[in-house]
């Protein structure tokens, strides 16, 4: 932990109310996400036991199963799933836009510039917490093999229609919540932490209503109280009256009332199912109202100026896998082979360091975090002395002075990078260290003799330094490492994989 | 205590209140009731009848079925499933069958072949007291060397599973591990037994041991002699059923802890530690990472104030880094403001 999140930390639990950790908003929003808040059944970290789904957040559709173990009740769960969730995916597959893209000819191996569609928005999927994607994870990977009747009629127990494309597609989404940020499926805890820093540990920042409770304590209490009665308030039921946000159950909850009302429901008694919807309604909706009080809360803050450049790679990421489905490429692998692993694991580090310099460019507070940490520069500039590289075309290459209230610069120091007023990057050599130190700048400057207007700072400007690059990958517009089409050198397309087999006991 | 208490034990192995309630055998959960923090695990029928499914699923047979996935995970030649021995090892109370399983288990290694010991006691010393463990089974090899046996409801999905749950079952096969050290041969490797992908068959993983048992080895051996602590605590001081409230709560007060946020995760006593540790202002309840950055500050309080000094302070490092992330995060703020 950073010491200036310590000290917001502190800060926090000096005031009982959360303290800010971010001046702009650092993940993208949707205007309609989609919002998923499910519940599954304990000890079966996949069987779910119901879910609020929905875009509007007056009217949720309610989803319950009410026998986890039976297979066909599951089946008409995740058919109805797919029939909320698929509609809100599928609605942004074909307004495009065109793009150029490079390609590699299979048969000559040349370099060629293509045209690509590439969608103008995509869905967002919202989830309460890092173990809401999981589960997502687990649901579409237990769903993408599945065969419908259509696609093999001896099946003994066939997968309703749209749910194998339903497990595509959350399997993707899944996959796609591991790259640092991206916004495609976002767990709105792992967003409020980002943004606000509570007075305890992030180990509690884990529960959703606690964590709100910091963020906007209802009036007249602080967060501290509305924190605690958030975590441990119980009725004389000994039931918590704010439930947990899932996906597992209170166990009190599981052993007093859903125990009970399964039991019920098995000796089929009348009404049996309708009384555990509403029972496991009451269970889902506070964590459905808390998700969108948290939108709501995140949309206070401006967002950030790189969000639609990374919102871009989800789009491709998006347009790459509805291309996918519709080339009627088979379902993701069960496993990665261990080309594919690597380049994800390179491609994830990659975004991680794009993604740390974005939020420290786009925020002062990011950025005095660098700064604090021996990373970024912030200071004035003494002089500047105008000087030209040698040779046939002399180029500007003027030198810069510059003193930095962060110290000098760590010894070593070659190169240092800046954000220029008109949005680029502009890089510069170390020339002399020192207190006081000179940077001979090198590109950001236009082709001609004269430097472009406002490429150069003059004296009396602040400026902020970094050690760090502010594009650490190869540019944007490239294409992600899971959009290289299998036509043009990515794996050669597999068999499709085998279903799962069925056993008696399954529990998914 | 149980072999997860005792690996959490270890991971904190600075808290004398837990280590002694421990030994002394003290309900924590009791208490923890009777100071009006109850602590937050409850368990789940679902999730008990579940675990207690696969696992009666997974020693059926008479154990044969579990010594196959063990035999395919080794190498080693399949039994005819009516030889493998499942001795009987019912004895009255925790020390005499801890005495039982040791006999087993010489028994096992003398006569050759396979047997599984099917819920053993084990007793392992602990702080200078004994703590009786009870590890799922234990599966004597032909050669007479013992592999633990962890069999745990959480699936093992395509090859893989959750790693941090993975990791609480490798820490307590290690804390079985050492608890068989002067009976048996351990071999290196335990055998985790889980449910395969989506269904109840079970499928088996091996889980290396060794940089566990170093690990608790280690751990248990920094623990303080519960005498010692035990000396620390005022004559009379009672954790007695019986003792009034404020009595329990003197006497807890007077072991000191070390609070740390995962504590919530491990130990019954963790709301009531958690709450003295925020009424004191400990700057442990903001994280256990937090402590490091902070040299001697210990409360919120010194932070802030540190953090706030108009002046800067002679040679003390860690403060002059707070008063200069402070400066810097107040002049952020203002410049995010004026935007
Ligand atoms: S909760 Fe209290 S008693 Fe338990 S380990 Fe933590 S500090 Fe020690």
């Amino acid at each position: 932990m950073s010491l200036i999140s310590v000290l917001a930390r502190a800060e926090a639990a000096e005031s009982g109310r959360a303290a800010p950790l971010a001046t702009v908003r650092h993940r993208h929003l949707a205007a309609h996400p989609l919002v998923l808040v499910p519940l599954t059944t304990a000890g079966e970290d996949a069987a779910p036991l119901g879910a609020l789904v929905g875009t509007d957040r007056g009217a949720p559709r309610l989803l319950t199963v009410p026998q986890p173990r039976n297979r066909e009740l599951r089946s008409t769960f995740l058919a109805a799933l797919a029939e909320e969730v698929l509609p809100h995916i599928e609605s942004a597959a074909e307004e495009v836009e065109y793009v150029e893209r490079k390609e590699t000819e299979p048969e000559t191996g040349k370099k060629v510039t293509v045209q690509a569609e590439l969608c103008l928005d995509a869905p967002q999927l919202l989830v309460p917490n890092p173990a809401g994607v999981e589960f997502l994870r687990l649901l579409g990977r237990a769903t993408r093999f599945r065969r419908t009747a259509e696609e093999d009629p001896q099946a003994a127990h066939p997968s309703p229609p749209r749910v194998p494309l339903l497990g595509r597609w959350l399997s993707h989404y899944a996959e796609r919540a591991r790259v640092p940020g991206s916004s495609l499926l976002l767990p709105v805890t792992e967003l409020l932490i980002r943004h606000w820093a509570t007075g305890r540990s992030t180990l509690e920042d884990q529960h959703l209503a606690a964590l709100l409770a910091w963020i906007a304590p209802p009036p007249g209490t602080t967060g501290e109280a509305a924190a605690l009665h958030a975590e441990l308030a119980r009725d004389e039921r000994g039931q918590l009256l704010v439930p947990p946000a899932g996906p597992s159950t209170d166990p009190a909850f599981d052993n007093t009332l859903l125990g009970p009302a399964i039991d019920r429901f098995d000796a089929g008694v009348a009404d049996a199912a309708a009384d555990l919807a509403h029972l496991v309604e009451a269970q889902l909706r506070p964590t459905w109202d808390a998700v969108w009080h948290a939108v709501d809360l995140l949309r206070t803050l401006p967002p950030a100026a790189h969000l639609p450049a990374r919102w871009r790679r989800d789009r491709h990421s998006y347009t790459h896998h509805r291309d996918r489905v519709g080339a009627g490429e088979p379902p993701q692998p069960r496993r990665d082979d261990a080309v594919t692993a690597a380049r994800k694991l390179v491609s994830r580090e990659q975004s991680q360091a794009e993604l740390d310099a974005q939020e420290a460019l786009d925020d002062p507070l990011t950025m005095a975090e660098r700064r604090l940490a021996g990373e970024a520069f912030a200071g004035e500039v003494l002089d500047v002395t105008m000087a030209y590289s040698e040779g046939k075309r002399p180029m500007p290459r003027p030198l810069v002075t510059c003193r930095s209230e962060d110290g000098p610069l760590p010894e070593g120091t070659a190169r240092l990078h800046r954000a220029l007023p008109s949005g680029g990057e502009q890089r510069g050599e170390v020339a002399e260290h020192g207190e006081v130190f000179t940077v001979r700048l090198t590109n950001g400057m236009g082709r001609s003799k004269e430097p472009a207007e406002g490429s150069v700072p003059e004296p009396g400007e602040r400026l902020c330094w970094t050690l760090f690059e502010h594009a650490p990958r190869g540019g944007p517009g490239l294409p992600e490492p899971e959009a290289t089409p299998w036509t043009h050198g990515g794996p050669p397309a597999q068999l499709p994989e085998p279903p799962d087999a069925f056993t008696p006991e399954d529990r998914l | 205590m149980d072999a997860r208490a005792l690996a959490a034990l270890a991971a904190n192995p600075g808290c004398h209140r837990r280590a002694l309630l421990d030994a002394a055998g003290v309900d924590k959960r009791t208490v923890a009731e009777r100071l009006g923090a109850p602590a937050p695990f409850g368990r789940s029928q679902f999730a008990f009848a579940r675990g207690h499914s696969f696992e009666s699923g997974v020693t059926a047979e008479g154990g044969a079925a579990l010594i196959r996935l063990l035999c395919r995970q080794t190498g080693e030649e399949q039994p005819e499933p009516e030889s493998v021995r499942v001795p009987e090892l019912n004895a009255a109370g925790p020390a005499a069958r801890a005495g039982r399983t040791a006999l087993e288990l010489r028994a096992a290694a003398a006569r050759g072949g396979w047997s599984l010991l099917d819920h053993p006691m084990l007793s392992l010393p602990v702080a200078g007291a004994a703590v009786h463990l009870e590890p799922d089974a234990l599966a004597v090899h032909p050669d007479g060397s013992v592999t633990v046996v962890e069999i745990k409801s959480f699936p093992i999905l395509d090859g893989s599973a959750d790693a941090a749950k993975v990791g609480a079952a490798a820490r307590q096969a290690a804390v079985y591990a050492l608890a068989l050290e002067d009976l048996a041969e351990v071999r290196e490797r335990a055998l985790l037994v889980c449910p395969e992908d989506f269904s109840n068959s079970p499928t088996a993983a091996p889980l290396d041991l060794r940089k566990q048992c170093a690990a608790t080895r280690r751990q248990l051996a920094r623990l303080t002699r519960i005498e010692e602590i035990a000396e620390l605590v005022p004559a009379g001081a009672g954790f007695a059923p019986s003792s009034s409230e404020g009595e329990l709560a003197e006497a807890v007060a007077s072991v000191p802890a070390a609070y740390a946020p995962e504590c919530l995760s491990t130990c019954e006593l963790a709301f009531h530690c958690r709450s003295k540790a925020r009424a004191a202002g400990a700057v442990e309840a903001l994280g256990r990472s937090v402590r490091g950055e902070l040299g001697g500050l210990r409360t919120v309080e010194e932070v802030l104030e540190a953090a706030r000094s108009e002046q800067e302070p002679a040679d003390d490092p860690a403060a002059a880094a707070l008063r200069r992330a402070a400066r810097l995060r107040d002049a952020a703020l203002a410049e995010a403001a004026c935007r």
